[in-house]
């Protein structure tokens, strides 16, 4: 149990960091939608829509940071399995 | 009456009578805009506002006497952050339910210049927002574009008229969290419109 929760810790914060980080390391809130902008090209005026992606920010990385570490830390509560000592 | 007389006489009516022009800005394209932007410690809350509708009578002979009113739909703001936008639109913030409209109605503009088709002024009107009303004083951009309509819409014939404006209001000012939160989000508000509005020939 022990090393399962360990093991699970390094993945999230693993796959936490590499998912911000191939994201864009969005150094910001996270974003569920992006703004694009289209010129009008009679009125002159840019035209803002929503288009839905997500955006990993500060926020995303610190929750997986901080899920990693209460399990990291929880896996000191459990022991080590015993090993069979071999008999002398 | 010689008719070397009348023709000027006509030409004077005629200007004098012309009358203003309905401009409806319920943009069929979805290209009208108002943007807002309050800074926060992360970073500024940029959002925008698609829900525009609103008149405007406009006389190209005469800018000066320009009027109307802009509405802007309050459930149209949106921010890339879902927390943040629900947030925005809570009861704790703008209310969307209770006050669903965000409107400028111009009463009156000063220091109007004109050159070619595009006119700079101030324009006074009430600002209502969050249910308060207040008077401000807003410096705008109107470009006159005759007979542009077609390009935008076709087989429709008529005008355009493109009403830019930069301005900044406190939310403190239309009991917006009024006095708190401001280490987290700025109680300055800068807004900025960019709407066109069409008159079509009949």
């Amino acid at each position: 149990m022990k090393r399962t929760l360990q093991i699970l810790a390094l993945v999230i914060a693993l796959g936490g960091g590499v998912t911000w980080a191939v994201t864009g390391a969005n150094r910001a809130w996270t974003k569920t939608e992006v703004q694009i902008k289209t010129l009008d090209e009679v009125t002159g005026i840019e035209g803002i829509t929503y288009h839905k992606k997500f955006q990993p920010g500060v926020d995303f990385l610190g929750a997986a940071f901080g899920g990693a570490a209460l399990l990291a830390s929880a896996s000191f509560f459990f022991r080590k399995p015993k090993t069979n000592q071999p008999n002398q | 009456m010689k008719l070397t007389h009348i023709i000027p006489l006509l030409t004077l009516t005629t200007a004098v009578y012309a009358a203003p022009q309905s401009f409806d800005f319920k943009d069929p394209k979805g290209v009208n805009n108002a943007v807002f932007k309050l800074d926060a410690p992360l970073e500024s809350i940029n959002g925008s506002a698609s829900g525009i509708s609103g008149n405007v009578s406009f006389d190209a002979e005469n800018p000066g006497a320009t009027t109307g009113k802009v509405v802007v739909a309050a459930e149209s703001l949106t921010v890339p952050n879902p927390m943040q936008k629900e947030h925005l639109h809570s009861a704790n913030w703008l209310d969307v339910a209770k006050y669903p409209e965000i409107t400028f109605e111009a009463k009156s503009l000063a220091n109007v210049k004109t050159t070619d088709n595009v006119t700079t002024a101030d324009a006074t009107g009430i600002f209502t927002l969050h249910g308060v009303s207040k008077e401000i004083t807003v410096p705008i951009k109107l470009t006159y574009l005759k007979g542009k309509l077609s390009s935008r819409v076709p087989k429709l014939e008529g005008d355009l008229l493109v009403i830019r404006g930069n301005f900044v209001i406190n939310r403190n000012d239309f009991n917006i969290q009024k006095g708190q939160s401001e280490d987290k989000v700025s109680p300055t508000i800068d807004l900025s419109l960019s709407i066109a509005g069409a008159s079509p020939t009949k």
